[in-house]
């Protein structure tokens, strides 16, 4: 009862959340309700017992992503009103567009009544092993059954730092870097100079 | 020990792997003054790798030698014949590169590494045999397109193409990913050979067809295929020439032959779900390739629409649904890349006196005058890109015809055919202008040697020369398309 009650309540948010998220004005508030949105979720994740994923969902999604997000949106200077605008022009197709999908849905659905509808098999194996915690079953699999995925995720990473420093890493004529053993090799005699100047007649540099 | 007989089958991977993250060591020290000598090593990576993966084109269609990471990778002949066309356009692109960015000042040391990620991408796509595989190579392969194409950063269009290829290639990923889900909700299991089982042969089950029809989405956008095929004019337009080569060889092979083990292996109990998609996608992009191209003045746009017109003869192969569909298919394939390559080393040939790019056709007038040979290559590939029969192209197109017909699909041949005369007007029209029109004296660039010797040797494969290839190259293709019919 309390599980059931508690799976309404994180979907109803969640489906709220995201919807505002969409629709918010300010992109700030965006990205706040987005961040609702992901800690729902993840309490939807703790509901079915993937505990690890749920944590993954906050410590990666609202503590990186969002943030990175907010940040992103703060730096950005853009004129919001004129993307307002021309979301009222688009708005009209946009929703016939949205009445076309609804009604072939209803279609589809309709048609299917007439055949058989499977919706997914009943699970034959538990999701973990027991005695196994979810997080040890997911790295038990990672290693094992899946470790070509897993490496060869791990070159897609690479690809991608690759990426963006390609992308954005440029040298710049105007900076001025640090050279430390330039630093290191300097003497106190080349550095400095004694004059001894005359009263009144100040320094040539 | 089993984890050793795996690390030991994908050994071209291997190879792959450890020799990129060897020479980003190099390019992190050496610069980009380093790019040329990692180019040519990484040349010689792609040839190690092609030798790694030719055993395995005759060792045999399927079993356990065949199959690696508890079945996760199939390393048959069909993964092989793949692997090698795709080795083939990525080391063609290590070729023509470095002379062209170095004109802009602008060859980087990534650029050699980002082909040999892509390639490692790709055959990961090729030999997937589980749908996790399938999009881990995908992507590694997708992310590292999007790189090559805005990696002249100076250049506004580079930039764009790049955008735009990210952001659709990123909603093509998210279909076929929500395809993959759905599959796997329906079937329970992400393996090709799973699949293939769960989905039986009986009716199929509507969140299934769901499943098969946004894979299927999915992967018509990685092929270009109509009604997914808006980006890649634009693409192939702004992307710099030596990456446009690159994008209408290798990742084209590697999406067709996964699109192929997908229908074919995954999806092959229920050949009526998804032939008449490839039908309509086929006739889709033929026609759309045929009548796109015909408007067009910039001969990197026209070779995209070209691209579109042939993937969708090539579809036809596949809608046969029928190991003689599939063997026709990859000879077509074989065919199109090194038409692909002749035509885009024209391309990059094509430069004024200060060496920037010609890319309308407009100027080309009066070629044969002022450089026949080009003129001559350019014209042997549009005649065998349009199908004209003393030419190679028309094996390939003969083929995929003769597979459709033997599959009782004359309605489709037929409509290709017709649509082939369609296409045959644009192709000839740049004959037209290259021999008949007013000499305009604009293309003064001289190709490098190493690009004339690319376009010799693809011209004279696609010469009638290239038929004293066909029982070999017929052989291959064969066995090829017999081992993605047998199944575990």
């Amino acid at each position: 009862m309390i599980q059931a009650i508690a799976f309404y309540l994180f979907a109803t948010m969640m489906i709220t959340s995201a919807i505002v998220t969409i629709t918010a004005r300010n992109p700030v508030h965006s990205v706040l309700w987005l961040i609702l949105a992901f800690f729902n979720a993840a309490g939807l994740m703790v509901l079915v017992g993937a505990e690890f994923i749920a944590m993954l969902l906050i410590i990666v999604y609202v503590g990186a992503v969002a943030v990175l997000f907010l940040f992103v949106v703060m730096m950005l200077d853009i004129d919001f009103s004129e993307l307002r605008g021309g979301f009222i022009r688009n708005a009209p197709l946009g929703l016939l567009l949205a009445a076309v999908l609804l009604g072939e849905l209803v279609f589809g659905i309709l048609v299917s009544s007439a055949g058989d509808l499977h919706i997914a098999k009943a699970a034959t194996v538990a999701a973990t092993p027991a005695g196994l915690s979810n997080t040890a079953a997911i790295g038990a699999l990672l290693y094992t059954r899946y470790l070509f995925e897993f490496e060869a995720a791990g070159m897609i990473l690479l690809v991608a730092m690759i990426g963006a420093i390609v992308l954005t890493h440029r040298q710049r004529g105007d900076t001025r870097g640090q050279n430390v053993s330039k630093q290191v090799a300097r003497r106190p005699q080349d550095a400095t100079i004694n004059l001894q100047p005359e009263v009144g007649k100040g320094v040539q540099l | 020990m089993d984890f050793l007989h795996s690390l030991f089958a994908v050994s071209a991977e291997d190879l792959l792997s450890t020799s990129v993250l060897v020479l980003l060591l190099v390019a992190a020290w050496g610069g980009d003054k380093a790019s040329r000598a990692i180019s040519i090593v990484a040349f010689a990576v792609l040839v190690g790798a092609a030798a790694l993966a030719v055993p395995a084109l005759t060792a045999g269609a399927g079993g356990a030698a065949t199959s690696a990471f508890g079945g996760h990778i199939k390393l048959d002949a069909f993964a092989a014949f793949a692997k090698l066309l795709i080795y083939v356009g990525s080391g063609v692109t290590l070729i023509v590169a470095p002379a062209y960015f170095d004109r802009f000042k602008a060859m980087r040391a990534e650029f050699p590494l980002l082909i040999l990620l892509a390639a490692l991408g790709m055959g990961i796509m090729v030999s997937a045999n589980d749908l996790l595989t399938l999009y881990i190579g995908l992507e590694l392969n997708s992310l590292a397109a999007y790189v090559l194409a805005a990696i002249l950063r100076a250049d506004g269009r580079s930039a764009e193409a790049g955008l735009k290829y990210f952001v659709l290639g990123s909603l093509a990923s998210g279909i076929l990913l929500y395809g993959i889900s759905l599959t796997y909700g329906f079937t329970g299991t992400t393996s090709f050979d799973g699949i293939r089982v769960a989905l039986g042969t009986g009716a199929l089950s509507i969140g299934a067809t769901f499943g098969l029809v946004f894979v299927l989405a999915g992967l018509a956008f990685k092929i270009s295929a109509a009604p997914f095929h808006m980006w890649t004019p634009d693409v192939y337009e702004g992307a710099p020439a030596p990456v446009t080569t690159f994008f209408a060889t290798a990742p084209k092979v590697a999406a067709l032959a996964l699109l192929m083990r997908v229908s074919l292996d995954a999806f092959g109990g229920q050949p009526g779900a998804w032939q008449q998609i490839v039908i309509f996608a086929s006739l889709l992009s033929i026609v759309i390739g045929a009548l796109g191209a015909i408007g067009q003045d910039n001969i990197k746009r026209l070779l995209a629409y070209s691209s579109i017109n042939n993937v969708g003869f090539m579809l036809i192969g596949l809608a046969a649904g029928t190991a003689a569909g599939a063997s026709a298919m990859l000879v077509y394939l074989a065919i199109y890349v090194v038409s692909s390559v002749a035509a885009f080393v024209v391309v990059l040939a094509l430069r004024d006196e200060a060496g920037n790019a010609i890319e309308s056709i407009a100027q080309l007038g009066g070629l044969s005058r002022t450089r026949p040979w080009l003129a001559a290559a350019l014209a042997v590939v549009m005649f065998s890109l349009a199908g004209i029969p003393p030419l190679f192209g028309f094996w390939g197109k003969f083929l995929v015809f003769q597979a459709a017909v033997q599959a009782h699909l004359v309605v489709l041949a037929a409509l290709g055919i017709a649509a082939s005369v369609i296409g045959a007007f644009y192709y000839l029209k740049v004959v037209k202008v290259l021999y008949f029109d007013d000499a305009t004296d604009a293309v003064q660039g001289r190709e490098e040697l190493a690009n004339r010797a690319l376009l010799l040797g693809s011209s004279l494969f696609l010469s009638p020369l290239g038929y004293l290839l066909t029982p070999w190259l017929g052989n291959l293709a064969g066995s090829a398309a017999a081992a993605l019919f047998h199944f575990a």
